[in-house]
């Protein structure tokens, strides 16, 4: 009998302990696939494969360059358009409207806006973005795609509004309210409070969540495949069709075979560094905030 | 003096005009999204939408039922593939949380919860499509698997956390062993939260497309053989879409309406056990 129930608390602890760690074993497993497969393509390129401009299958002469500049633009100028739109929700939620019925109703659309799946944005990005992005082409007189960086750009924008929100929130509710009152007690208006107490005191925390929101418009891949165009060549402008990193692989992988393959994981290998290095780095910071202020509450 | 304390009572006021004017701004996109799905989707959607398979191009008519089953086998298959894994692991980290391993197990979920779902479908290929020479929706159901894992051993993991120690402190001193506390106390009493983990994952992976590109690949003929490929609403959605075709672009516009419908539906569902079965201590 007792020893029965030994085993069975033996076998217990060892499917716990297995399944922890198969999610080590898997991730390292996914770095060693994407590793040993990229190899024949990283012996004959080397690093010069990131200062390689032309992407040509047919030559078999690869370099990742225009979809570095590609994601490096999409995202970044993804950052900028939804950032003042993020760091306003997080200022609204956390500090202006912290609860009733506006606040909830904003809170839960954006949590809708984040579950909506890619492949929707990308199709809706198709029929109301880029006829608009079109019709701004026009105007400025360049050659009217409509899809491109741009396009790309806006859909990211709105797609990582969320997380970035969501984070900022919290940081936000997070400032001591005595650092406050003091601000209020001096005379401050609430914009005063807000530019020089909360923003300051926050901006770790709005950075990182940020970052996270990087990361994640790094790696995007349906929305953005949809409407980037599909360019190998090296974007000219923010008007310019493109591929990034992502959109590049989820285009050309179903039909790649030997070096093309392995060109595609190469550049597979560097999504999967860049966004699991920009993560921690987010998760890192994430993680000292709370620290200190679990500190300061106790 | 006095135009200056006007000056900074009128900075105050805009800012505030200008905060609530961004915020509003950004669920702008959320209300236009909806529109044009409700707009278009519905007037494709019909009896016959839903349970007929795809016609070939020219002929009028068709559905995709066959999208809508293949979600549902990949649903089934990714769930059964990773809940298992994704509690115990999360109970794990539950119940040594300070340990080495632990560390390592918590940082590794947030590099693959990270991971861009387009590198996951890359290296499910490598792992199931080369080997088996083929497409297959069983590849689909491990790369959509290995996407859920993170979510549920996270919410798993905070769930049993906030049970009380004296839950498994009185269940300890009237001679339960401990894998029984564990099974019989304390998972059924945060069933509710693991429930809405899950759900949420489902949620997410509902969606995906990029995981499916290269692994589940698209079948625009009815098929239940997990071995073989199968199609999906986000594929067929991306299939339709990126057709110049505009009969096929409102097919699009039908499937994303019944896929952000699935989707809302297993948030609305995760929110509301979330709120009714909430465990109060």
């Amino acid at each position: 009998m007792k020893s029965n129930i030994d085993r069975s608390e033996k076998v217990f602890q060892g499917v716990l302990a297995f399944s922890a760690i198969i999610i080590v074993v898997l991730l390292l497993a996914v770095f060693l696939t994407l590793a040993v497969a990229s190899l024949p393509s990283v012996k004959v390129f080397g690093l010069k494969f990131f200062f390689g401009t032309t992407w040509d299958v047919s030559a078999e002469k690869f370099g990742a360059l225009p979809f570095l500049v590609g994601t490096l633009l999409t995202s970044f100028l993804s950052l900028l358009i939804s950032i003042p739109f993020s760091i306003s929700i997080s200022i609204f939620l956390g500090e202006y409207f912290k609860e009733g019925p506006v606040s909830t109703f904003l809170r839960s659309s954006i949590e809708v806006l984040a579950g909506i799946p890619s492949v929707i944005y990308g199709l809706w990005g198709l029929f109301l973005l880029v006829p608009l992005v079109r019709s701004l082409e026009n105007i400025f007189g360049v050659t009217p795609h409509g899809v491109g960086i741009l396009a790309s750009a806006l859909i990211l924008a709105i797609m990582i509004i969320p997380f970035s929100a969501s984070i900022g929130r919290e940081v936000v509710t997070l400032v001591p309210s005595d650092l406050k009152e003091a601000a209020y007690s001096l005379g401050a208006t609430r914009f005063e409070v807000i530019k020089n107490i909360i923003l300051p005191y926050a901006r770790s925390g709005i950075f990182a969540g940020i970052l996270l929101a990087l990361g994640r418009a790094i790696g995007e891949t349906m929305a953005v495949t949809m409407l980037i165009g599909n360019s190998n060549f090296l974007p000219t402008g923010i008007f310019s069709p493109a591929n990034t990193m992502a959109s590049v692989i989820a285009n050309e992988f179903a039909e790649a075979t030997g070096i093309t393959a392995s060109s595609l994981i190469y550049i597979g290998l560097v999504l999967f560094l860049v966004t699991t290095i920009v993560n921690i780095i987010g998760i890192y910071v994430i993680r000292k905030i709370s620290l200190t202020a679990s500190k300061e509450v106790t | 003096m006095e135009g200056q304390l006007k000056k900074r009572i009128f900075k105050d006021r805009l800012f505030k005009y200008l905060v609530i004017l961004f915020a509003f701004i950004s669920i702008l996109p959320l209300l236009l999204i909806l529109y044009y799905i409700t707009r278009n989707g519905i007037a494709v959607i019909n009896w016959e939408f839903l349970t007929e398979l795809p016609k070939p191009f020219g002929e009028a008519g068709g559905g995709i039922f066959n999208a809508i089953i293949g979600t549902f086998f990949l649903i089934v298959l990714s769930s059964v593939l990773s809940i298992p894994f994704g509690i115990s692991a999360g109970i794990y980290l539950s119940e040594k949380s300070e340990g080495k391993i632990a560390h390592m197990v918590r940082l590794c979920v947030v590099v693959l919860q990270g991971t861009p779902s387009i590198v996951i479908g890359i290296v499910v290929y490598m792992w199931f499509v080369v080997p088996f020479k083929g497409f297959s929706a069983l590849s689909g159901g491990i790369a959509l698997s290995v996407m859920m894992l993170p979510v549920i051993i996270k919410t798993t993991e905070e769930t049993l956390k906030l049970m009380p120690y004296t839950l498994k402190e009185a269940s300890l001193a009237l001679g339960v062993p401990y894998y029984k506390t564990i099974l019989k106390v304390i998972l059924p009493t945060g069933l509710s939260g693991i429930l809405t983990g899950i759900l949420l994952s489902v949620a997410r992976i509902t969606g995906e497309t990029a995981p499916l590109l290269f692994t589940a690949f698209g079948n625009q003929f009815m098929n239940y053989n997990i071995f073989k490929p199968m199609d999906s609403l986000p594929y067929r959605i991306f299939y339709y879409a990126m057709s110049p075709y505009p009969e096929w672009h409102s097919f699009a516009w039908g499937a994303s309406f019944i896929l952000v419908a699935v989707v809302l539906g297993f948030n609305l569902i995760a929110r509301g056990i979330a709120i009714k079965w909430k465990v109060q201590f």
